[in-house]
């Protein structure tokens, strides 16, 4: 199933938070529409109204003229205090303390990637992934965003979430996802070169399935099973892919790159850029640059044969 | 110098009239040109300069509008894409707005207080050439492909020395320097021009708005812009001497920057606002044949705006995770500062109706102004709103918000005070005919082009971005700002051609075409060197529509050399009589001095000693006492 690129609309909330901000939104458009029709006639009828010998400096116009500026004056004040009320309500119920029992994700923005990690008491039982990020409906998230390198700044619209990652300034927030679906979340704060392809998605499932994924992601990579992965692995570990991927369970250990121990199970390459099939994923690696220039992983000139061998080994890699 | 009626015959007025012209023109040549300190021709080259600054930063974003017409267009690459957007941003700001709207004041301001220069009209021009200077040094990196490509704002650590090479980010903090300096000398001149040298009679109750805002625009220049030549300085100081100030690893602090920066960069959008909000007083006043509604209320409103404007920075990093109670405060204050600027509308409203509107093209543009912009100022209440602000920061809606604040708050203003002052300034009229299809091309392009520009944002398109993916579904309303954007630049063409135009075709404008009230409608049309043959006084506040048939004028100052009539502060009392200084070509030296200084000082920390060199010498050269010139000599001896 490959739903791609995922929902990204404020207009359809599919969080607590994301529906009052979009509540607070319509209220707003609703009173700068009002406030725009009521300015605009005004300032019509003042030029088009019929003046048939008038005085220019009528003094009883003048003091009626007085005391309407002072009454929009006035009604500006009202209206703006009003509307700050709100925007403060509103405020105060988004960043209130999540409610107990929240899962706890690390985030860290790279350029032009995300990672993230699921902790846990155990170090054993950590699971690292990368630019796509399992919640389970209904139980709120926190995520503990840092930055690997410069500011990058985590967006999904349809949950209602914008932090910006800051080197040297760990933040937390919280969301909650109220409908099952994939919704992508982009970088927000211009990061370099390739700001504008560092999507990532949230795929937030059902309790059962989120916890099944999660014990998966917990494992190691799976062992080859025939002769065109094994040798599909030989090829990795022996190329530069190993200097910067991790591959869990192998000797494969950089941190440079994604995680790649379920790479295969993922919906998307090249954070959220690509689907993850096999023809965009040999594009990838014969020529990220092609994909995304300017991005951190270099070209590999492979064999064909061992670029076979490569895909088939990601591919097993569930 | 009294004020008092004295018979003047017209042989006594002629031969004045020829001395004055002898005095005040520049001197013939190139060098003559290059040392030219009327405040007319110095505000007419900052203008024509920082215009070709806007038709560059109009190309650049017509490209970017060209690559994102469609899903993954591949006309420019990240990196020229990078480049093109950081230029435009940069461009616009801090080379197009500040200083167009500034140099209107150097050169209109004079000549609505009734005086014949600028106070310090020297640094005045060494001011522009700094200015210059700076401009030159970005557009020569855009050449050596070395242009600035971390947006305008360049946050760190991205600017830093770790995350951005080569000189790129280098030149754009020295041209950010210069653009500073050139920016405190102009608002140094326009306060003390303001404060001292009005015509006798114009006490401040009795300023042009305009006047106003150019007063409250130099002192808001005065303390915001200090703080972003600290944060370049910061940051050219980590790239060049690895000071550290901004990388977090070693202490620093990348938040640091975003403080500086945009403590500077909020007042900066009110500094581009508030001369706008004086063109639209002048304008509306004009057309709408009345004086402004509610003066004592504009003047406060436009105080209000100047000091609220410090008061909201921290809005531009509601998303960094910063404690919600200063959230709270800074939010109050963006939202608060919606309200002079409310009350200034109505006002005009008000003006409009008890007038009797003639719609010429600078009046069209004033309510073109009112329309675009508050549709700008409604998405700025909203920006204002923290977690509004959480969904629509760093998205397209702010691209959208930012456009219809700066275009319908400037630029709109800007063309209007373009039809309306022109013929003061070249003696020629603009075509109504053209003037109106600008208008209307340029409002109809504004909306197609940053309308759509909301819903982008919402529907999850981030700001900066070279391309998206077809699946994104954001092709449709990017094509719509395309052709938007196509319309803006046939308008601004249409507005080209009609300058051209009525250089050689226009009609001739007379003193005062519109019948305005203030004194810049006094004198010929353009105006000489000299300003005003006989320099005016004042009775109220619309000069020219009250004008009594026994006005006084200013007599007893010198016509043998560049000599004012200084005032005082409150009153506009004549106070003393000051001779300001000749041409002179030190501040071209002066701010060649200067530019190799912060030039070398991209490349190695020995440009210091080097300027310190330089300038030492320039500025010893410029104020070093030469006595007597041989004409005034002459002059005081025929005198005596």
């Amino acid at each position: 199933m490959i739903q791609f690129p995922g929902a990204h609309s404020a207009h359809d909330p599919a969080g607590p938070q994301a529906v009052l901000v979009h509540r607070l939104g319509d209220l707003l458009y609703a009173i700068a529409t009002v406030v725009f029709v009521l300015v605009v006639t005004a300032l019509l009828i003042a030029l088009f109204r019929r003046r048939a010998g008038e005085a220019v400096d009528d003094p009883a116009r003048e003091r009626g003229m007085a005391t309407v500026v002072a009454i929009a004056a006035g009604a500006t004040v009202a209206t703006l205090v009003a509307v700050l009320l709100l925007s403060f309500g509103t405020g105060r119920r988004l960043t209130a303390t999540p409610p107990p029992g929240a899962l706890q994700i690390r985030v860290t923005g790279h350029q032009w990637w995300w990672e993230a990690e699921y902790r846990d008491a155990s170090p054993d039982r950590w699971a690292t992934t990368a630019n796509e990020i399992h919640v389970p409906v209904g139980r709120p998230v926190t995520l503990e965003l840092q930055a690997g390198d410069v500011i990058h700044s985590f967006w999904v619209p349809n949950l209602g979430v914008k932090r910006d990652m800051i080197p040297g300034q760990a933040t937390s927030i919280w969301f909650q996802a109220d409908r099952p679906g994939v919704y992508r979340g982009q970088c927000a704060e211009f990061c370099g070169p390739q700001h504008a392809k560092m999507g990532f998605l949230v795929v937030a499932e059902p309790q059962a399935q989120f916890a099944a994924w999660l014990e998966r992601q917990r494992d190691s990579a799976r062992t080859p099973a025939d002769s065109l992965t094994r040798r599909g692995r030989e090829v990795f570990l022996a190329s530069s892919c190993a200097m910067c991927h991790t591959v869990g369970g192998t000797p494969a250990g950089g941190r440079l790159g994604p995680n790649l121990t379920h790479v295969a199970g993922r919906r998307t390459i090249a954070a959220g850029t690509l689907p993850n099939v096999r023809g965009h994923l040999a594009g990838w690696i014969i020529d990220p640059q092609q994909i995304k220039p300017g991005a951190h992983m270099p070209a590999s000139a492979i064999e064909p044969d061992d670029l076979r061998a490569i895909l088939a080994y990601l591919e097993s890699l569930r | 110098m009294t004020t008092d009626a004295i018979q003047l015959d017209t042989e006594t007025l002629e031969r004045e009239r020829r001395e004055l012209e002898r005095s005040w023109s520049s001197r013939p040549g190139l060098l003559g040109w290059l040392s030219d300190t009327d405040h007319k021709s110095v505000g007419k080259r900052y203008i024509v300069t920082a215009l070709v600054f806007f038709l560059l930063g109009g190309i650049e974003a017509a490209l970017m509008r060209i690559q994102l017409a469609r899903p993954e267009n591949a006309l420019l690459d990240p990196d020229r894409y990078n480049q093109i957007f950081t230029m435009h941003g940069t461009t616009m700001m801090f080379l197009f707005a500040v200083p167009i709207l500034t140099a209107a004041g150097l050169y209109l301001v004079p000549l609505m207080i009734g005086t014949r220069n600028i106070a310090f009209p020297r640094l005045n021009l060494y001011g522009y050439y700094v200015y210059l200077i700076g401009g030159c040094l970005l557009y020569a990196g855009l050449l050596v492909n070395q242009a600035p490509d971390a947006g305008w704002f360049s946050y760190v650590p991205l600017a830093g020395p770790e995350y951005s090479l080569g000189k790129r980010i280098d030149i754009y903090a020295q041209t950010v320097t210069f653009t500073e300096i050139s920016a405190l000398i102009t608002s140094v001149e326009i306060i003390v021009t303001v404060f001292k040298q009005r015509a006798p009679g114009m006490s401040l109750n009795r300023m042009p708005l305009f006047v106003w805002a150019q007063l409250v625009t130099g002192f808001m220049v005065m303390f915001a812009m200090p703080w972003v030549a600290v944060a370049t300085q910061f940051l050219a100081a980590d790239r060049l001497v690895d000071t550290r100030l901004f990388d977090p690893s070693a202490g620093g602090e990348p938040l640091l920057w975003q403080h500086l920066f945009w403590f500077f960069g909020h007042p900066e959008v009110y500094i581009i606002f508030v001369p706008a909000l004086g063109f639209i007083s002048s304008i509306v006043e004009t057309f709408a044949r009345r004086p402004i509604f509610g003066y004592p209320v504009m003047v406060l409103s436009l105080v209000i705006t100047g000091f609220l404007s410090f008061g909201l920075w921290v809005h531009h990093m509601f998303v960094t995770g910063i404690p919600q109670l200063s959230e709270s405060f800074f939010s109050a204050m963006s939202m608060m500062i919606a309200i002079p600027t409310g009350v200034q509308i109505f006002c005009w409203i008000a003006t409009l109706w008890a007038g009797r509107p003639r719609f010429r093209v600078p009046l069209l543009f004033a309510l073109g102004f009112v329309v675009v912009f508050i549709i700008g100022g409604f998405t700025g209440v909203m920006v204002a709103s923290v977690p509004y602000d959480i969904q629509v920061h760093d998205t397209y809606f702010v691209v959208a918000h930012l456009h219809y604040v700066l275009l319908g708050g400037a630029v709109f203003p800007l063309f209007g005070a373009f039809y309306f002052w022109w013929p003061k300034v070249t003696g020629r009229m603009l075509s109504e005919r053209l003037g109106r299809w600008h208008f209307w091309l340029f409002v109809i392009g504004v909306n197609l082009t940053f309308f759509p520009m909301h819903q982008l944002g919402l529907a999850g398109m981030p700001r900066r971005i070279y391309t998206y993916l077809p699946e994104t579904g954001w092709g449709t309303l990017n094509l719509v700002a395309t052709i938007g954007a196509m319309t803006i630049a046939a308008s601004v063409a249409v507005f080209l051609v009609n300058l051209m135009w009525s250089l050689s075709e226009g009609a001739p404008a007379g003193d005062d075409p519109w019948e305005a009230p203030t004194l810049e409608w006094a004198t010929t049309s353009p105006p000489p060197p000299y300003n005003f043959h006989l320099c005016p006084t004042v009775q109220g506040r619309s000069p020219l529509w009250q004008r009594p048939a026994d006005q006084p004028v200013v007599s007893g100052l010198r016509t043998d050399m560049r000599e004012i009539l200084v005032t005082t502060m409150l009153d506009a009392e004549p106070d003393s009589r000051m001779r300001l200084p000749e041409p002179s070509v030190w501040p071209l030296i002066a701010a060649i001095a200067t530019g190799v200084t912060f030039i070398v000082l991209i490349f190695t920390p020995w440009g210091l000693p080097l300027g310190a060199v330089l300038l030492t010498g320039a500025f010893v050269g410029w104020g070093w006492p030469r006595g007597k010139d041989q004409r005034l000599q002459r002059s005081e001896e025929r005198r005596r």
